[in-house]
């Protein structure tokens, strides 16, 4: 008798289009899969969901709530759509808030050209913005030897402490106080140089989405994140 | 110990306590504690000793009596006569309440349960609270504790408990009202070795202490609750998750668990069955957003208390990744009468979809704050005006709020509106946790949005970006319109982001934030308009109004 295979494949359509996915597949996935584009910025592939920047949330037929793709596995028969005006909408907005949280110059930012939260704004059509500036006050910690963390253009996306966690394991980053006073830090919150945990791996500066933390010595718009991801890919291949 | 082993201290408890002809009850929960009734205690205690009347007058500590505004609070029985507001340093009057046992109560401090606060109350969640001594177990066993829990072991099946609970209809008095009955048998039917039973006594509402009191006044209820719902799921251990501000709390929960346990009521082989449930106390750090169930069972892990997205749901991957069943304080205490009365009992009190009773934290404007438990569906009006005694100094009724920061402010027309999960919601509020606040002519309702905007952007603990950007920005919208720096535009943008954050929050403190603001908006539109176009606060409330002319307001 030849073996019947337990593994489950789900049929579902986003928007409109019918898509087949695999057992424990996210909503993401399988639409970026699909060529499906769904904004992310707190997302990134290897990395563990944390669905936090509401930006990739998407409707689900029969659910009333909106569900963040990137941590939402698909279900067959579910009939999402991810694109709707109303959504559009949203995600604006959110660039919006992000953009009035602290100092978003691209002017002068070294990631200018280079920056996940500035093309997101690009693409969205986020061309002004309506709500008054908050501009956090926030610290520059120079202190690295090879890096710069400059939290006034963080977006608080955490991807450098789950990277920092969950890949290099030295868990170096980590995030204190809460609220509009979150800030990201390095050990208990001593500068970044004087870390007895960062390996300087620079994993954090590959993931960071913005120009938070970058490389030393660069320039307006020269800041260039190398392509970490098929590193990542690869030792997920390896099992680690 | 079996059920004949605690019937028998149950009833050794009672003859004991039929010795006892008087009985003066002083109220030592923490809001009585804070107007010195130990002091009260004790010189009544003294006093009774000098009479050498211990035998037959007992004085006993109990837990909280209802009525805040009187405290510190006595019971006289078999007077059956409640003292208010008695001074801790006048021993006279104190002996002469000692005096009048056996005569006509004290007139100067007396106070007739017949009056509608007491009277047109319900008690089932409350019914041992003013009544028992917290910190005696035998107190709880002589009302018939813990039958129900070893009734449970010894007679009847998991499944049938749980069909119990579904039949009684109870709601989750947390604040969402989730079917109970739902939430256990979800549990109970999840896969896994290990499950955890927790209870959230994080009460963080402004304005609440429906849980503190009751777990001052009757841990042992909320325990044996909670190990029926154990013994209903299959689960194995329990916390209570409980706020450090609730020191007195804690302390006699701890006291409880101790008691419980070294009478078998509570951990390994409870009633000599092979069921086991060991219940220990997590105490949080002062965040308010560890009340949303899975920042809290984070908290419980020991990691920071940030929400994290539901599906999956905690009953299916909780505590550890463990099937867990999460319920309100007000829950668990519901569980025992239901057991006890049985499912009808419960659903034949209430309304049609909310049944049973509901504790309030009646507080604000009102002439009697305190805790009340009233059947659910009374009327706003009769909460307010007859168990409340209306609005101090005769001045008039303006809102009342309800479901603390995630609620909304129910306007005059609505206090005929009978009180239940639907009608709060369908007015703009919630029924919450329980809290009420009520507000008269002088309050102003840009303050009171304002006042909770600031509340909740304090404690948004900053994961999600709508809650952490969008809840700063509608405070500072607000806060600019009380300075009389609004613009009309602002009232859109309030509910176009308000909209935006309810929609795409990730937990329930961010999807409900903007409550306190598009309820006040919706109701009191004129307010905010006066604000902006003539830049002044009628009530004089806020910044704006303070330039020119100071005197007005309270």
């Amino acid at each position: 008798m030849p073996e019947i295979s337990h593994y489950q494949v789900k049929t579902l359509t986003i928007d409109g289009k019918e898509v087949c996915a695999s057992e424990h597949q996210t909503i993401l996935e399988v639409a970026r899969e699909n060529n499906i584009d769904i904004p992310t910025l707190c997302y990134f592939n290897g990395l563990n969901g944390v669905g936090a920047c509401r930006l990739c949330l998407v409707e689900v037929k029969g659910n009333n709530k909106l569900l963040p793709a990137c941590v939402t596995q698909a279900q067959e028969g579910m009939e999402v759509t991810a694109h709707s005006p109303q959504l559009h909408e949203y995600r604006k907005l959110i660039i919006e808030l992000l953009l009035t949280e602290r100092s978003h110059v691209c002017a002068v930012c070294v990631s200018s050209g280079h920056c996940e939260l500035q093309s997101l704004a690009q693409k969205l059509g986020v061309n002004h913005v309506t709500l008054p500036y908050l501009h956090e006050q926030c610290k520059a910690d120079g202190s690295h030897r090879h890096f710069v963390a400059d939290h006034n253009r963080c977006v608080l996306c955490t991807r450098c402490m789950r990277v920092c966690d969950e890949i290099e394991g030295a868990h170096t980053w980590d995030i204190t106080g809460r609220g509009i006073r979150s800030r990201m830090i390095t050990d208990m919150g001593e500068p970044w140089g004087d870390s007895e945990t960062c390996t300087n791996c620079g994993k954090c500066v590959s993931v960071c989405p913005v120009g938070a933390l970058v490389e030393k010595g660069k320039a307006v718009a020269e800041m260039t994140k190398p392509n970490f991801l098929p590193y990542l890919i690869q030792m997920r291949g390896k099992g680690q | 110990m079996t059920l004949d082993e605690l019937q028998e201290i149950a009833e050794s408890e009672r003859e004991a306590q039929k010795k006892i002809t008087h009985r003066i009850n002083v109220s030592v929960a923490a809001g009585c504690l804070s107007l010195h009734s130990d002091v009260v205690f004790n010189i009544l205690h003294e006093e009774v000793k000098k009479r050498g009347m211990e035998e037959s007058c007992k004085v006993k500590a109990v837990g909280c009596m209802g009525l805040c505004a009187a405290g510190p609070l006595v019971r006289s029985e078999p007077q059956h006569t409640y003292y208010r507001g008695l001074p801790p340093d006048s021993p006279e009057v104190l002996s002469a309440i000692v005096d009048s046992i056996n005569g006509r109560p004290v007139p100067e401090f007396a106070l007739s349960p017949e009056i509608p606060f007491f009277a047109a109350q319900k008690r089932i969640v409350l019914e041992n609270c003013g009544e028992i001594d917290p910190e005696r177990i035998e107190d709880y066993i002589g009302v018939g504790g813990y039958q129900s829990l070893l009734t449970c072991i010894a007679k009847r099946s998991r499944e049938d408990v749980v069909q119990e609970i579904i039949k009684s209809g109870l709601r989750g008095r947390g604040g969402g009202g989730y079917p109970t009955g739902l939430k256990w048998s979800m549990v109970a039917k999840a896969a896994g070795e290990q499950k955890y039973v927790i209870c959230n006594a994080d009460e963080g509402d402004p304005g609440a202490f429906m849980d503190r009191s009751v777990l001052e006044s009757d841990p042992h209820r909320v325990l044996e609750g909670m190990a029926i719902a154990a013994y209903a799921v299959a689960a194995t251990k329990g916390y209570i998750y409980c706020r450090a501000e609730y020191p007195l709390a804690v302390k006699r929960l701890k006291v409880a668990i101790r008691q419980a346990e070294k009478l078998g009521l509570l951990g390994k082989r409870i009633g000599e069955s092979d069921f086991s449930f060991e219940v220990e106390v997590r105490i949080g750090a002062g965040a308010f957003v560890c009340g949303e169930e899975t920042a809290l069972i984070a908290s419980v892990e020991g990691e920071r208390g940030v929400p994290r997205p539901r599906p999956p749901f905690p009953a299916y991957s909780g505590l550890n990744h463990c099937p867990t069943l999460l319920n309100n304080v007000e829950t668990f205490a519901n569980i025992v009468p239901i057991v006890r009365n049985g499912a009808e009992w419960f659903a034949s009190i209430g309304t049609d979809k909310s049944k049973g009773t509901k504790v309030f934290a009646l507080v604000g404007d009102v002439v009697n704050t305190g805790l009340i438990e009233v059947p659910m569906g009374m009327k706003l009006r009769d909460l307010v005006y007859s168990l409340g005694g209306g609005i101090p100094d005769n001045k008039k009724f303006k809102a009342v709020q309800t479901g603390g920061p995630s609620g909304g402010c129910i306007p005059e027309q609505f206090l005929d509106m009978g009180v239940d999960y639907e009608s709060l919601m369908s007015a703009g509020s919630i029924m919450g946790s329980g809290g009420m606040i009520v507000m008269d002519e002088t309050a102003c309702m840009v303050d009171v949005a304002k006042f909770f905007m600031d509340f909740t952007r304090d404690e948004s603990c900053g994961k999600c970006i709508p809650c952490r950007v969008g809840t700063t920005q509608l405070h500072g919208m607000l806060e600019r319109i009380s300075e009389g720096k609004g613009r009309m535009e602002d009232l859109d943008t309030l509910e176009r982001l308000g909209n935006m954050v309810k929609r795409t929050a990730l937990c329930g403190l961010g999807q409900t934030a903007p409550n306190p603001v598009s309820s006040t908006v919706r109701y009191f539109r004129d307010e905010y308009v006066q604000h902006i176009t003539n830049k002044t606060c009628a009530q004089g409330k806020c910044p704006c109004s303070k330039a020119p002319s100071t005197a007005a307001g309270k």
